[in-house]
Formats: structure tokens, C-alpha cells, sequence
């Protein structure tokens, strides 16, 4: 038995080391350019910095262009915050309709959803319509953007979590009196508490790490996304390693955080997101 | 009796408002729903300076006239195939290994598992870096060993193919939770009474793994697929579509031909990626889930 131990721990140790070089080396670069001088990050090898600049490339990063990246930061945040917000508010309540009460609406709606999993978004009419309503490039045209491109994704979650609700618990709310609003909200909703978690935090990683609706939807100066400083970054500091790596960096801090702390409920919500699609 | 079941019923209905629907149901429908449809019309017409001609079928058939836009249709076929695949196997040896015996699985699996939060972006401007020609860490080295320096982005042969590998390093890890789900699903009495046969790992592996894991498998093919058709962000960061159009894809091409005022083009673009999609995924969904063993 104990051999079987100390051969499990060898090939446990052994896959460490080398999902460790695989995995782990790129951010390892990321850090050690982060903390070079520009002299020495020019060379993008992998010797450590002679002298560790981690903190001056810090403050000259987040002070780059009249603190854009603060600015950013502000943006992504409240981009992810607000889309997220209404996103999981009302697609708690369209799953909960599309589950208590089948029939045509539903029916339509689980086909949209469905056709919402696959169908890539269709930018250039987008834009027109967005022109035409006068909100193009406007940050709350971009959270609604949001919002309709995550709506099949986040339903199907809520969907299959009420499914497993018993309507018990309704009839019990409506024999005492309640109205719907009441009936969802006091009642419905606290119960949802595990789903919207997953929903919040799987939504707020796609949504802070989106590149391409910022890209399409938001462009004009003050209204850039941490995504897309990073990608300006790459074209006006060309030989600027350390502050471009200091730049990627900044921008994976917030997705490190949210995995040490959420990890377990992550994966979880991919896979069983993952399964049921 | 049945009158008061019957209003009990209508009752019932009504705790369940179809408003309840309405808010988000129109916000999906106005723009995400309409700009689907009326890419049809879009995608038909001509930009100028001043106004718009309606050209019928023209844009489709320069897609697929015109050698480079062609080109970018298929590398993204090779693009998300390629990546599908290469998940599937990369994705189920990790898969095996996180469910055996050896130690540290969970540190193992959330090495693997990390890569997929991390922004795309940031991804693709690394690994620029550690594939630049001459300079970056793979070609340095290589001529350590006296390998003549690759430059595996520089080259109009390779570009591609260095893209697709980021993009497996970059999201094997979900590919890999998705089996070890699977995995975990797999009743134990299975593997109780392949011991009690006498069965050996490669046999139980055969024929009892990989059978039991096929919806595992469906769902990483499918995903991947999908993934792979749209994939944007890793492209563009790491190579911008070239050298030249070497690693243009669709996705890629739709924002070129958009940045250069070819609206209908690359409105053509979205419909034809539109079209592979619902071509390839629909089928083969129905095909792969009729293969699926009950549990």
C-alpha cells in the first residue's frame, strides 16, 4: 500500500513539473519583463532583472497617457457591473416564465436561445441600428450589447436550475397572497442564490476579458476598455517590453483574484453550462 | 369541479406574467435578432462614398472568387478543426490523468484549468513575444542547440499553425474540467465489474471509458467548433492576420473589410461563417448525440 503512495506522489510531482513548465512559464515571462529596465526587457530572454524596476514600471504604466489606465479600469469595471447586473436580473426572469408556464412563448424563446448559442453576431447591422437610434459608441449602448450576446448563455443556466425548484413552493407563496412581483422577487429569487453566483462571476469573466464588442461598439477616445489599452499598448510602446508586460499584468490581476477565491464554482458553472448546451 | 380546476389553472397563469419576458426578450430580439435578418438585405448591397447598389449574390462570390478572401474561409476550417481535435485528445489524456491515482490533482488541475480566464488579448501579445523571430524565446532557443531560428509567426506556412497551438494551450483546460465531469459521472460499479473480468487498463480504457465519455466528448467537439469558426481576439493580437493573409480567418476578414468601408462585404462575411456554422454544428450534433450511450 505504501508503495503505491510514494508511486503516486512521483507521478503527481512529475506532472507538476511539467504542467508547471507548460502552463506556468509564459506568466513567469510576463513577470520577470514587468520588472525589467527597458534596456534589459528588449532582450525578452528569461534571466532575472539586475535590478528589479517592478514598482517605477508600475507607476509609469498606470500614469501612461494621463492615467488611461485608470480611466480603463473605471470603464471595464463598470461595464462588467452594469451588463452583469441587468443581465442576471432579467434572464432569472425570462428562465423562470420559460420554465412555469410552457407554451408558445417559451417554445419561441427556447428556439431563440438555442440560435443564440451558435449564431455569430451580425456586427455591421448592428452598427447601422445602433446609428439610426443615435446611441452608436455610447457606453450604454455597449452594456446592452452585452447583455443580448450573454442573454442564451445566461437563460439556459437559470433554466435548468429552476427546473429544479418544486412549484410547491409558488402555490405556498400565492395561497398566502402574493403577487407575482412579490412571488419572484421575495420568494423566487433568494432561492436562486447558488445559480446567480455562477451567473455574475462566469458573466463578469467574458464580459471584463472582451475584446471585440469594445472593439466594434465603443470605439473613440475616453471609452477604452482594459482590453483594449492592452491592444493600443502593443502598437504605441513598441520597444516598451517591461511596460507592456506590467500592461498584460495589471489586466490578469483581476481574473487571479477570482479564481483563488471562486475556483470551485468556476468550473463547476463551465462544465455544467458546458454539458447541458 | 372542473370549472374550479379550470380557474385554478388561469390562476396559476397568471403568477407567471409573459412581461416577466419582455425587458430582456427585446433587448435580444432588437440587437441581436433583427441585425440577423436584415444581414440577408445588407449583405447584398454595395458601399460607395455617397450611396448604395444593390449587387445581388456578388459579395458571396467574391468570397469565394477572390483567393485571399477564399483563403481565410479555409484556414478557418483548418482553425477550428485543428483546435477541435487537438482538445479532444490533449483534452482526455489531461482528463485520465486528473482522475487516476497521482497526487496534487487539484493544484494539477487548476495549472491546466487558469489559462482560460486569462484575457485572450493578453494571451496572444505574449506569446507574440515568446515566438518573435530572432528574438523571442523559442527561436533563441533553438540556436542554442544550433537549430536555425524558426520564426514560427514570420512564416506564411507556420503562422497559422502557431496561432491554433496557443489556442489549445489557452483552452485545453476547459476541455479537460468538461471530461473530468464526464468522467466523474461514470457509475463505479463499471469499473467494479470490468476488475472482477479481468480486464486490462488499455481494454478498459476501449471499452468502457471512452464509450461512457462520448457526451463528454460531443460537448468539447461541438464547443470547440463553434469556438474555433468565430475565434477572433488570439488571431488578432498575435498576428493580425498575417504574414500578408497567411493567417487571415473569417472573423478577421469581417473586421478588415469593415474597418475599410466594405459594409456589405463583410456583412457577407457574418452570413457565410453564419451559414458554416449551421451547416456543420447542426448535423453533427444530431449525429454525435445518436451515438450516445445511455449511462
Amino acid at each position: 500500500m505504501k508503495a503505491v503512495n510514494v508511486r503516486n506522489w512521483i507521478w503527481g510531482l512529475v506532472a507538476l513539473a511539467v504542467a508547471a513548465a507548460v502552463f506556468l512559464v509564459p506568466f513567469a515571462f510576463i513577470f520577470v519583463t514587468a520588472s525589467k529596465s527597458v534596456q534589459e526587457a528588449l532582450t525578452l530572454n528569461f534571466d532575472l532583472p539586475k535590478k528589479w524596476m517592478f514598482f517605477e514600471n508600475l507607476v509609469e504604466v498606470v500614469q501612461a497617457q494621463d492615467f488611461m489606465l485608470i480611466r480603463a479600469f473605471g470603464n471595464s469595471i463598470l461595464l462588467t457591473v452594469c451588463s452583469v447586473s441587468i443581465l442576471v436580473v432579467l434572464s432569472a426572469m425570462m428562465a423562470w416564465i420559460i420554465d412555469r408556464r410552457p407554451g408558445k412563448v417559451a417554445k419561441i424563446a427556447n428556439a431563440m436561445i438555442l440560435a443564440g448559442l451558435m449564431i455569430p453576431p451580425a456586427v455591421v447591422p448592428t452598427i447601422f441600428l445602433l446609428q439610426s437610434l443615435h446611441i452608436y459608441g455610447t457606453f450604454p449602448s455597449l452594456v446592452l450589447i452585452e447583455v443580448a450576446y450573454s442573454t442564451s448563455f445566461t437563460v439556459m443556466i437559470f433554466r435548468a436550475f429552476i427546473s429544479s425548484i418544486p412549484r410547491e413552493l409558488d402555490e405556498a407563496a400565492i395561497i398566502d397572497g402574493a403577487n407575482p412581483m412579490q412571488l419572484f422577487f421575495r420568494v423566487v429569487f433568494p432561492l436562486l442564490k447558488s445559480v446567480i453566483v455562477t451567473a455574475v462571476i462566469l458573466n463578469s469573466v467574458f464580459v471584463f476579458n472582451d475584446f471585440v464588442n469594445p472593439l466594434y461598439y465603443l470605439n473613440g477616445p475616453g471609452n477604452e476598455t482594459v482590453q483594449l489599452t492592452l491592444f493600443n499598448f502593443n502598437g504605441q510602446y513598441v520597444s516598451h517590453y517591461n511596460l507592456l508586460f506590467m500592461d498584460i499584468l495589471l489586466v490578469t490581476v483581476p481574473m487571479v483574484i477570482m479564481f483563488a477565491i471562486f475556483n470551485k464554482r468556476i468550473v463547476a458553472g463551465m462544465t455544467s453550462g458546458a454539458v447541458k448546451g | 369541479m372542473a370549472s374550479a380546476k379550470k380557474s385554478l389553472a388561469k390562476a396559476s397563469l397568471r403568477n407567471y406574467p409573459l412581461w416577466f419576458t419582455l425587458p430582456l426578450g427585446i433587448i435580444f430580439i432588437v440587437l441581436f435578432v433583427l441585425p440577423t435578418i436584415t444581414s440577408f438585405y445588407y449583405a447584398m448591397q454595395r458601399w460607395t462614398l455617397f450611396d448604395t447598389t444593390w449587387i445581388g449574390f456578388d459579395n458571396y462570390a467574391l468570397f469565394f472568387k477572390d483567393p485571399f478572401l477564399l483563403g481565410g474561409v479555409i484556414h478557418t476550417f483548418i482553425y477550428a478543426f485543428l483546435t477541435s481535435g487537438l482538445k479532444v485528445v490533449i483534452g482526455m489524456f489531461f482528463g485520465v490523468v486528473l482522475m487516476s491515482n497521482i497526487k496534487l490533482r487539484g493544484l494539477l488541475r487548476n495549472i491546466v484549468f487558469f489559462p482560460v480566464l486569462v484575457s485572450t488579448i493578453g494571451v496572444g501579445l505574449t506569446f507574440q513575444e515568446l515566438l518573435k523571430p530572432n528574438v523571442g524565446i523559442l527561436d533563441q532557443a533553438l540556436q542554442v542547440f544550433g537549430i536555425p531560428a524558426a520564426g514560427l509567426l514570420g512564416d506564411v506556412n507556420t503562422a497559422l499553425y502557431a496561432v491554433i497551438a496557443v489556442d489549445v494551450w489557452k483552452g485545453v483546460g476547459l476541455a479537460t474540467v468538461i471530461y473530468i465531469a464526464g468522467m466523474a459521472a461514470i457509475p463505479s460499479e463499471y469499473y467494479e465489474a470490468a476488475k472482477m473480468d479481468g480486464v486490462s487498463a488499455i481494454q478498459n480504457f476501449r471499452h468502457i471509458i471512452l464509450p461512457l465519455l462520448r457526451p463528454a466528448t460531443n460537448t468539447v467537439i461541438v464547443l470547440s467548433l463553434i469556438g474555433g469558426l468565430r475565434s477572433f481576439d488570439l488571431i488578432w493580437s498575435m498576428t493580425g492576420g498575417g504574414p500578408g493573409f497567411a493567417s487571415d480567418v473569417l472573423a478577421s476578414l469581417i473586421y478588415k473589410k469593415y474597418q475599410a468601408g466594405f459594409y456589405g462585404l463583410s456583412t457577407a462575411g457574418n452570413v457565410i461563417m453564419f451559414g458554416l456554422i449551421l451547416i456543420l454544428i447542426v448535423p453533427l450534433n444530431r449525429y454525435l448525440s445518436k451515438r450516445e450511450v445511455e449511462i
